[in-house]
């Protein structure tokens, strides 16, 4: 709380200083403009929490931070750069490609499943014969399998039968 | 005494369990019979035991016995004593325990019954199984042990079994309780059904290197465990469902599903496991793709061991993390270990592996159900390697980073629309053949529809590009399937005289997995419409209100009435309660309670929303924070969460269809005949 009256005492007297900045700035950031800003960050200290929705006493000052920020004028990109210099890559939602190791994240399943599809493709073309017989669609053949499944359900019911005497 | 004796207990049937893996692989190479009986009933007798030790356990914690770690981490005085008992599982060594004793008593219900055709298998059975059970049992025996007491020695409290010279225990006034967030009741069924899964698992997979092992490579090890891996898949999913609604219902981030490495810990065993049920069916139908179902096996069975140990082990946080938990290596040098025998063995076999016909065309259901495994395995690439990289990238470059959901969603969301039209397509799709021409002539009709409510949703509802690709896959599938049911159950009340609905009935009788899965299919959709619903239209907005203000959002305002905060002193918690009007286009709907509840023994909070939940969205409301001294401002935050219902709706219908499918046939006599054709499953039958 203190430091959020600190900020709003320091806009007021830019206010005084600057007026017609002053005016664009009269109310503090909301705190949907503060959550915007939050959810694209994750929390440094909880896993996987985006700072919007991190319950923290530490986030809540985080959070403070972020409105300070933007009504210093701060863009979103400047505020996130802020806290990558602050608590490194782990703030942000995915491994940045500053980073040149963090290509290997975007590359490597691609990669993979490039070649989950190459074996199935090929060994699909291994198994396809050329050989085209007509049948009919699904239903049509539902109603023949399964009267014929019937059938052989009998016989071979039987059979069991049979071979249990 | 107590402790002593369950920890007694405990080490007894872990010597059983080592027993039986000796005994079983003796007896089979050895042709012993009375061996290989002797570890059946070795295996038997782990089940009562592991029962007993639990049993102590449930006893110390119900009873209080904070002098035992376990027991002081997890309870607390003023906890119910349900809650006492649910805590068995609510920390990592109770959980070990209670892994073992769901694995013993699930090997024990295979093996209880003599083998006679396939007696074969059955000391493999015994030997994955107990071997599975030697390793658990290990990690509770040596490493996670829950009867640990506290002993004072020389003024210092320090954890032993057994008391240290010259030491006295240590009872401590009051237990720790346990983690709030666990004391929900979803929390209390959602790790059970989660394990029942994941344990369940263990069958088939014995199975399959009974098979192995042993060169019956035919598909009786499929057949003989595909109601396990059917109720394996329902436990898990809906240990999955309610993960979610927990979420939902208790960490107030206004989400079910995070991408959090636990929940995809327990998601990726899901993944194969979908999979493994659709290609075991080209197995059973066309006797192909046997190596492929062993691989699938086995990787499950490995995701299953992976995902216990992240879920409750938060080792994943750090590579540090990793390192000093003492189970951590262990873990890993176990999972490596049997996937390296495994794949080993499925090497050693593969020629007897080989397909036995022939696919005749790349559209036909066999190469459509194969399109759909490569989905599966990619979505599980994408989730694995989303866990694995924070620990890949905090070892070689020391920088930790995170992979969130946005990565996660963006990767995905294209495969499972892929999903979503396989599942509109290969429903009909035949066996062996089809052309675009038999495929296009079965589905241009709904096509056509779903074109048309996807045209009225663009005109009425929304103009987002990507909703409303998603809406035309769901109504897609949700017609074929439709049609699916209609198209069978016209063919057989013609052919048989029958009416509509017993036709129907009948039908579906008949051919259980079909048309459960169908209803599956159904229920996918209904939870993709909240899904999509969630993705693309949730809303949300906060502010610190006084008495009196209100909030809007998307039609709705809400109006901050007043805030009560008092103790509870026989929960040890504290309750802050606001009370919200709620209004939607000036007409009041009623009242909203969200709250807080802090927790004395653990000092944890616990965020309750207030939620007003109706077919066509949720107001969902969490309170933020509040200023004490005047009772005067509280801050909200609010989501508007469209078509979330149909999420549940979805899940309930889900349940339906899985046991639909999963129920036992009544009729002995077509289970017999069944059994014939499993006889002669050599060669794909006539009737297939």
């Amino acid at each position: 709380m203190k430091k959020f009256l600190y900020t709003f005492t320091f806009i007021i007297l830019l206010g005084i200083l600057f007026t017609g900045a002053a005016l664009a700035q009269d109310k503090l950031p909301t705190d949907d403009e503060v959550n915007k800003v939050a959810h694209n960050l994750y929390c440094p200290v909880c896993q996987n929490t985006p700072l919007d929705v991190c319950p923290t006493d530490a986030c809540k000052d985080w959070r403070e931070q972020i409105r300070g920020m933007l009504a210093e004028g701060k863009t979103e990109a400047q505020i996130q750069q802020y806290f990558v210099d602050q608590f490194g890559d782990r703030v942000l939602a995915a491994p940045p490609l500053s980073t040149k190791f963090n290509l290997i994240i975007y590359i490597i399943p691609p990669l993979i499943i490039l070649a989950g599809a190459i074996i199935l493709f090929r060994s699909l073309k291994e198994w396809t014969t050329p050989k085209a017989v007509e049948a009919g669609s699904g239903a049509a053949r539902d109603a023949s399998e399964a009267s014929s499944q019937k059938d052989s359900y009998v016989t071979r019911f039987e059979e069991e039968l049979k071979k249990q005497k | 005494m107590i402790a002593e004796f369950g920890y007694g207990i405990a080490l007894v049937s872990f010597l059983v369990a080592v027993y039986s893996v000796v005994a079983a692989v003796y007896g089979a190479t050895k042709k012993s019979a009375s061996l290989v009986e002797s570890s059946r009933r070795g295996m038997l007798l782990t089940f009562p035991l592991i029962t007993i030790a639990a049993g102590s356990l449930i006893y110390l914690l119900v009873t209080n016995h904070f002098e035992v770690a376990f027991v002081y981490e997890v309870t607390s005085r003023s906890m119910p004593t349900y809650l006492k008992i649910t805590a068995w599982w609510g920390g990592q060594a109770g959980s070990l325990l209670f892994w073992s004793w769901l694995l013993a008593a699930f090997a024990s219900a295979v093996t209880i019954r003599k083998w006679d055709r396939d007696i074969e298998f059955l000391p493999w059975v015994v030997m994955v199984c107990s071997v599975t059970l030697v390793f658990f049992l290990g990690m509770v025996v040596f490493y996670e042990n829950p009867f640990t007491r506290y002993w004072l020695v020389n003024g210092n409290v320090e954890p032993h079994m057994f008391q240290p010279a010259l030491a006295t225990i240590f009872t401590p006034q009051d237990g720790n309780g346990l983690n709030p967030l666990l004391r929900h009741p979803g929390m209390v069924i959602h790790p059970p059904m989660l394990y029942l899964g994941f344990v369940s698992y263990v069958i088939p997979y014995a199975f399959a290197m009974a098979a192995l092992i042993t060169g019956r490579t035919d598909d009786r090890w499929i057949r003989l465990t595909r109601r396990w891996s059917l109720w394996a898949w329902l436990f898990l999913s809906f240990g999955l469902v309610l993960g979610g609604r927990w979420a939902y219902d208790v960490l107030g981030w206004g989400g079910y599903w995070g991408w959090d490495p636990v929940e995809i810990a327990a998601f990726m065993p899901w993944l194969t496991g979908t999979a493994f049920l659709h290609s075991v069916m080209i197995q059973e139908k066309r006797g192909m793709l046997k190596h492929w179902n062993m691989i699938l096996v086995i990787l499950t069975y490995a995701l299953v061991i992976f995902g216990t140990f992240l879920t409750r082990s938060g080792v994943l946080s750090s590579v540090h993390a990793f390192a000093n938990s003492p189970i951590g290596p262990l873990f890993m040098a176990f999972v490596s270990a049997t996937l390296i025998a495994s794949i080993a063995l499925v090497i050693y076999r593969w020629p007897q592996l080989r397909g036995e016909t022939e696919m005749k065309s790349m559209l036909s259901r066999e190469a459509l159900f194969l399109l759909n495994n490569l989905l599966f395995m990619s979505v599980l690439v994408i989730c694995f390697w989303g866990v694995m990289f924070p620990l890949v990238s905090e070892l070689f470059t020391g920088q930790k980073v995170t992979v969130g959901p946005p990565f996660y969603e963006r990767a995905t969301a294209p495969i499972f629309a892929g999903l979503m039209f396989l599942m509109g397509v290969a429903p009909l799709s035949a066996w062996g053949h089809s052309t675009v021409k038999t495929l296009g002539r079965a589905m241009w009709k709904s096509a056509l529809i779903a074109l048309g409510v996807t045209v009225i949703l663009f005109l009425t509802y929304t103009k987002n590009y990507i909703a409303l690709i998603g809406f035309f896959l769901i109504a897609l599938v949700i017609l074929v399937t439709a049609q699916e049911f209609w198209r069978g159950a016209r063919a057989r009340q013609r052919s048989q005289n029958e009416n509509f609905f017993s036709a129907l009935s009948r039908l579906m009788g008949r051919n259980r997995r079909r048309y459960g899965g169908y209803i599956i299919h159904i229920s996918m959709m209904l939870m993709a419409i909240g899904i999509l619903g969630m993705e693309a239209f949730q809303t949300s907005t906060q502010g610190e209100l006084a008495k009196g203000d209100a909030l809007d959002i998307s039609g709705y305002s809400v109006k901050y009435r007043e805030l009560a905060s008092w103790d509870d002193t026989g929960k040890g918690v504290n309750f802050t309660r606001a009370t919200m009007d709620i209004y939607k286009n000036g007409i009041y709907l009623g009242q909203l309670h969200p709250r807080i509840d802090y927790y004395f023994d653990s000092q944890q909070n616990m965020t309750i929303p207030g939620n007003r939940s109706t077919i066509k969205d949720d107001l969902y409301i969490i309170l933020v924070d509040w200023q004490p001294t005047t009772a005067m401002g509280a801050t909200f935050k609010i989501f508007v969460n469209p078509l979330v219902n149909w999420l549940w709706v979805g899940s309930l219908l889900f349940l339906v269809g899985i046991i639909f499918a999963a129920w036992p046939d009544r009729d002995p006599a077509e289970e017999i005949s069944r059994r014939g054709i499993t006889q002669s499953a050599n060669q794909p039958s006539a009737a297939d």
